[in-house]
């Protein structure tokens, strides 16, 4: 698409913000769009004494690093293992169907009795949000290796753990990536739910969510757009690297 | 080398429960450094020979015995090349050529020293670092005779490895694989539906018949090489095993 076509949408969402901002013309329920920029503007520069946009940006980005690795470490052996393993996917598959249609925000009030309020429950919210698409895309990805990549490496005497790393691994990579992109996502979604769980005291979600309490609502908007901003430029990063380094997908033959 | 088929059958179960005998009774005596053909229609149970005999796939009865040895499982003197999917799309050419030398545990120096060399022999030291998407159908298929030629099988099993290629392609192919085949002696049994393709390169062509897939001609081919496919002798011989053939 060409890149003016693409800059339409956004300009006409905040003619159209500014506009109503006008007509409400009440800063408590829609602030003008300068206003929100301002903030957006200062990023380092302390809210309310709840720290600044930025660290909470930072602090909110390590939550969901950390879990969200928690969750790839755990979910691509599994997936791995009920990928290539028919009786371990048997096993495992009906209690991975029971869970997977539970919202990771349905887990926040177990979160907070097994863990308590804190770090930990943060990151086992994100965990769970991240796990399901990773684990099902390396299943998906590991059973459809192409038979004849996998025969071939059999005929010249690959053993189990060598067909695991230089074949199964690298074929299911571009699929196991795409669960990585949408489990990212998930989590990203997650965190910023976690956070603005009572008891908590930074981040994003926590950032807004006080804010809310001291009526700044053009801090809650610019939080917002923060968290917006973030996600998209994590997924383009994501996507750039799965073009980069899978560039062969679609054309095996 | 000597590769013996003993009384091989084949049967499959199909998903809809019928049952498929797709090779009967099948007895071949294969000689060091021959170059086998095996030709028959689709269907026919070529696919499935090939594999048995590469330890893919187990007979229902009878046995494979490469030197005095029964073939249960894939060997390493036995190299199989595919029609289809026959390089690992992540690899570069080098990296798929060096793949079952990396196996072996051989350092990455000395892989890549052997794998250039077999490169050379084709003619694609250039495109060592490319991958198998940028290369054409016919480049990717030279790739995948010399990563079998680099382990140093004495067996080359070959289906339809040309198959998928436009007609010049494969007679350039089918030219460089005669001359490898002088040059290193591997014994190659070469899957086609082709009889020309079959009378170009065998010493002898294995026909096999189609359902239940049994040997019904064993026919040797004396011309010398290298062979010329539009003289008069080629289409005689090609001629006669033709005639061979619709007798079936
Ligand atoms: N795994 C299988 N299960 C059931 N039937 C099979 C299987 N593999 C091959 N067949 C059948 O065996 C016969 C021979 O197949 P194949 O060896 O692929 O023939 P060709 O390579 O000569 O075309 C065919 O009828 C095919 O449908
Ligand atoms: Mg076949």
């Amino acid at each position: 698409m060409r890149w003016y076509l693409k800059i339409i949408s956004p300009v006409l969402l905040l003619v159209a913000w500014e506009i109503a901002a006008i007509a409400v013309n009440n800063e408590f329920i829609l602030p003008r769009v300068g206003s929100v920029f301002v903030v957006l503007l200062q990023p380092t520069k302390d809210i309310l004494g709840s720290g600044s946009l930025l660290d909470n940006a930072i602090i909110s980005l390590t939550r969901v690093v950390s879990g969200f690795l928690l969750g790839i470490v755990v979910a691509i052996p599994i997936g791995i293992g009920m990928g290539r393993v028919r009786w371990i996917n048997d096993m495992v598959d009906p209690v991975i169907e029971l869970i997977r249609p539970i919202p990771p925000i349905a887990w926040i009030p177990l979160a907070l009795a097994w863990f308590k309020i804190g770090l930990a429950s943060i990151l086992f919210i994100i965990f769970i949000g991240s796990f399901f698409p990773v684990l099902l895309n390396t299943i998906d990805g590991v059973r459809r290796v192409n038979r004849t990549w996998i025969e071939t490496a059999y005929m010249y005497g690959a053993k189990e753990l060598q067909l695991l790393v230089k074949v199964i691994i690298p074929a299911a990579a571009p699929t196991i990536w795409t669960g990585i992109r949408v489990g990212f996502g998930i989590a990203w979604m997650s965190v910023v739910a976690a956070e603005m769980l009572p008891g908590t005291t930074s981040g994003l979600g926590y950032l807004i969510m006080y804010s809310y309490n001291f009526g700044q609502v053009q801090v809650i908007i610019a939080g917002m757009i923060v968290i917006g901003i973030i996600g998209l430029g994590i997924d383009i990063f994501l996507k750039e690297v799965e073009r980069r380094k899978f560039r062969w997908q679609g054309l095996e033959r | 080398m000597q590769l013996t088929i003993d009384n091989l059958t084949k049967e499959f179960t199909t998903d809809a429960g019928e049952h498929i005998v797709a090779l009967s009774d099948i007895n071949l005596e294969i000689r060091d450094s021959e170059f086998i053909c095996l030709l028959g229609p689709s269907g026919c149970g070529k696919t499935t020979l090939l594999r048995i005999i590469g330890g893919l796939d187990q007979p229902s009865s009878g046995q494979v015995i490469l030197d005095n040895q029964v073939i249960t499982r894939p060997n390493p003197r036995m190299a199989m090349i595919f029609q289809e999917y026959s390089l690992y799309p992540w690899r570069n050419v080098l990296d798929n050529t060096a793949f079952g030398l990396e196996l072996n545990g051989m350092s990455r120096e000395e892989r890549y020293a052997v794998a250039k060399r077999y490169l050379d022999l084709v003619g694609l030291t250039e495109f060592s670092q490319s991958f198998p998407y940028e290369l054409s159908g016919g480049m990717r298929q030279r790739v995948a005779v010399v990563r079998a030629l680099a382990v140093e099988p004495a067996v080359l099993l070959m289906d339809e490895p040309f198959g998928a290629l436009d007609a010049q392609t494969r007679n350039k192919l089918q030219h460089d694989l005669v001359d490898i085949w002088e040059k290193t002696k591997k014994t190659i049994l070469f899957v086609t539906h082709s009889v020309d393709e079959a009378v170009f390169l065998a010493d002898r062509i294995v026909v096999l018949s189609p359902r239940p897939g049994r040997i019904c001609e064993n026919i040797p081919i004396e011309q010398p090489r290298p062979r010329d496919r539009t003289s008069v002798e080629f289409a005689q011989v090609r001629r006669h095993v033709l005639d061979l053939i619709s007798l079936k």
